[in-house]
């Protein structure tokens, strides 16, 4: 077996052997998937609560204008109760009560709940919505048209879903969902810039750890420097890609059951619910959004992610990855061999990590803009493409583009792998040192060997 | 038959000569010291022997042909920095180690459990290596340097770290070692354990070779004829008789007897010594004086540091 394969399969079965890279492995997927699935699940919980709600009307306006929920009851007090009230709601096993003391026509604002406990959003919506409509029709009826009532609904009833269609080359129609399209941009972009830089800053930590405790200089007597740094460097990309693998198989399973388990359940609706409200995100049409039929939502999701082409993106998102990875992890490795500590390692470590920052607020804009010419002249640079690109593919950027983008890739990592080599060889062998940048310059100017 | 040497073998660095022609003779199955103060550019000539870095000019031949890269199989080196992963298992990393240096992983087991018995150090395998002291870890990167056999090793500063008691049982390994067969490179600043072992000498001094040669023909050619003489009697009747073409350098009384050191000027003998005192004292014994490779190791660096500045 070849050195540098030995070396990549020590990397590879420390870190994985690693309790934190277990640990990690398995919370990561359950996080996602509690992100998928809790919120619909909390929803559902929180609306099986009961709460009476005492109401005082000092106005005398709008006495049983609030209904009554499954949940929710509403007590309208009458004028001697509601004066002791705010000392006895409690102990009348009332959760909150509701004060309304003046016209809500003229003060909007009139109306306070008050409540020992926060009262929860459902709670306040419920009450002003309901109120709300009162006063609407009060309106309406003191316009005193006939039928007006029946004109205004007709009206309100226009609702217009825009429906976005990708056309494919093949002049094929796919329904898109604009809303998923810019969830997956920013998942794609926010593993990329979490993976480079918890793995590149690995790269560092082992390659400084080496160093210190100097098993260096006996491993560089039976291979070369330069073999070591890039079986660590590729030994460490592949524990990543096991990690990225088993999270998107875990996350996948693990929804893929839940899902299973609540379409078989009286919560079905909750869920599908949420993630119509996720996917609509951007519109007000929460409350009116369509009940669909579970398995009918479950697969319109699939459908539209299947339109995004998964697997077009996952390939783009490991090239991605990789080359952003070995990019980066290559300065990171000249950083590690030339320290001795991790407290001197900040002055080098942030210059290097701007350039990934950065990317992240470019690749915020990218997804409003994503043609725009920030977000695509930063998803050519290579020091910000990895991220940058990943955040425009679900919008389909031209191919040339990632074409080049790859190209310049390749070539970037290519030429800091060969100038990491160069410092790596001097640095690793270099102790007690007060590194500057003048110092590395000079390593790597030098050429020996 | 020489086994290694380096040909004019210069190396710079950014900011300054580290070697400057130095020139190797390493006698094959030969013990040899290579000696310098600190910063005097040994540890680079090691490491351009193990490849780790390579010369700037000149040349290494290892065993009669240049140095290729696939020799590093057939060396082993324990440099002075020596260090393992803290983390890892020893068994396992001994494997690893012995696998970097072209074992197969039933080899490196099967030798590995000779040296662990031979030290009597099983119980250690499946121990972390930050759960051993330093002289543990110590004996481990001992025998992870001579596992594969070398016929060239490199000891960079063995002993230190070592309690006397190992430090004695890595002397008779060594010894063992070049009994069956190798030849053993050696850079101390021990220079007790240099007399002891070493057959061959090369002291290096600012980047240059300023004694090289045996260990015995040096120590002869740096004598001052000193005489140590050990009598029973009166001092004084011999100093007077002594003068001319002696020197008593030093008296001192030991054990019960005198003892003086002797100089022998303008040519004199042992035996002209003799004649001078021997009616007036009763000798006990005499023996040259043979200066230690501590002795000439000062003298020859200073004489060098001298010359240098001087220039």
């Amino acid at each position: 077996m070849s050195k540098i394969s030995l070396i990549i399969q020590r990397e590879y079965i420390t870190r994985v052997k690693k309790k934190s890279f277990i640990v990690m492995t398995i919370i990561g997927p359950i996080l996602f998937a509690a992100m998928m699935v809790l919120p619909g699940w909390f929803a559902s919980m929180e609306d099986t609560e009961s709460k009476n709600i005492a109401v005082v009307d000092q106005t005398g306006k709008y006495n049983q204008r609030i209904k009554d929920t499954e949940y929710l009851k509403f007590s309208w007090l009458n004028q001697q109760d509601a004066e002791t009230i705010a000392q006895d709601y409690q102990d009348k096993g009332y959760t909150a009560y509701l004060v309304i003391e003046d016209d809500l026509l003229q003060k909007p604002d009139a109306a306070k709940i008050y409540s020992e406990s926060q009262i929860t959003i459902d709670v306040k919506e419920h009450i002003a919505r309901n109120l709300e409509k009162h006063l609407e029709n009060e309106k309406l009826n003191s316009y005193q048209i006939d039928g007006l009532d029946a004109i205004v609904k007709d009206i309100y009833s226009v609702d217009i879903k825009l429906k976005t269609i990708k056309l494919s080359e093949d002049g094929s129609e796919k329904e898109s969902s604009t809303e998923l399209v810019m969830i997956a941009a920013i998942i794609f972009a926010m593993m990329i810039y979490m993976f480079v830089l918890i793995y590149g800053m690995q790269v560092m930590r082992g390659i400084m750890e080496e160093k210190v405790s100097r098993i260096v200089e006996v491993i560089v007597s039976s291979v070369k420097p330069f073999q070591l740094m890039m079986g660590k460097i590729i030994g460490i990309a592949l524990v990543a890609l096991t990690q990225f693998f088993l999270w998107v198989v875990l996350t996948v399973s693990i929804v893929g059951t839940l899902l299973a388990i609540f379409s078989n359940d009286a919560t079905t609706i909750d869920t599908s619910k949420q993630i119509e409200m996720i996917g609509n995100a951007n519109s007000q049409q929460i409350d009116n959004a369509q009940v669909n039929e579970f398995a009918e939502g479950f697969t319109n999701i699939v459908d539209k992610l299947l339109s995004l082409d998964l697997i077009g993106s996952l390939v783009l998102f490991v090239f991605y990855f990789l080359g952003g990875y070995l990019l980066y992890a290559s300065l990171f490795a000249a950083i590690g061999a030339a320290l001795d500590n991790e407290a001197d390692s900040q002055q080098f470590v942030m210059p290097v990590m701007m350039p990934l920052i950065l990317s992240i607020y470019v690749a915020m804009a990218a997804f409003r803009n994503p043609t725009g010419d920030i977000a695509v002249w930063f998803s050519m640079i290579p020091f910000t493409s990895p991220v940058v690109m990943m955040a425009r593919i679900p919008f389909q950027p031209p191919i040339w583009q990632i074409i080049v983008s790859m190209l310049l890739l390749i070539g970037t990592f290519i030429l800091t792998t060969w100038f990491a080599g160069r410092i790596y060889r001097t640095g690793i062998l270099m102790y007690g040192k007060k590194v500057s940048y003048k110092e590395l310059w000079k390593w790597f100017k030098y050429s020996g060997r | 038959m020489m086994f290694l040497e380096a040909k004019r073998v210069v190396k710079k660095y950014a900011n300054h000569l580290a070697l400057n022609e130095v020139d190797l003779q390493v006698p094959a199955n030969s013990i040899y010291g290579l000696l310098g103060p600190n910063g005097a550019g040994k540890t680079t000539l090691i490491r351009i022997i193990n490849q780790i870095t390579g010369p700037d000019s000149g040349e290494i031949i290892f065993n009669g042909r240049t140095l290729q890269s696939n020799d590093v199989q057939r060396i082993g080196y324990l440099p002075e920095e020596r260090g393992l992963y803290k983390k890892m298992k020893v068994g396992e990393q001994a494997i690893y180690l012995a696998r970097m240096k072209g074992l197969s992983r039933q080899d490196a087991i099967k030798k590995l459990k000779y040296w662990f018995e031979k030290f009597e150090i099983q119980p250690w395998w499946d121990k972390k290596v930050e759960e051993l002291s330093k002289g543990m870890q110590q004996k481990i990167q001992f025998v992870v340097t001579v596992l594969h056999e070398p016929e060239l090793l490199i000891f960079d500063e063995p002993f230190s770290g070592f309690d006397p008691i190992n430090a004695n049982l890595l002397k008779q390994e060594i010894l063992q070692l070049k009994e069956n067969g190798a030849t053993i490179l050696f850079s101390t600043h021990n220079m007790g354990s240099v007399e002891e072992l070493c057959d061959h000498i090369t002291l290096i001094n600012q980047s240059k070779t300023i004694l090289n040669g045996q260990i015995d023909q040096i120590r002869q050619s740096y004598k001052d004829n000193l005489i140590k003489l050990d009598f029973l009697g009166d001092a004084n009747a011999i100093s007077a008789k002594l003068q001319g073409n002696f020197a008593i350098e030093n008296l001192e009384k030991v054990n019960g007897h005198q003892t003086a050191y002797v100089k022998m000027l303008n040519n004199s003998t042992i035996n002209s010594l003799i004649n001078q005192v021997i009616n007036d004292i009763e000798i006990v014994g005499l023996q040259e004086v043979l200066p230690t490779m501590n002795d000439i190791f000062i003298k020859v660096v200073e004489q060098s540091n001298l010359s240098k500045t001087q220039k």
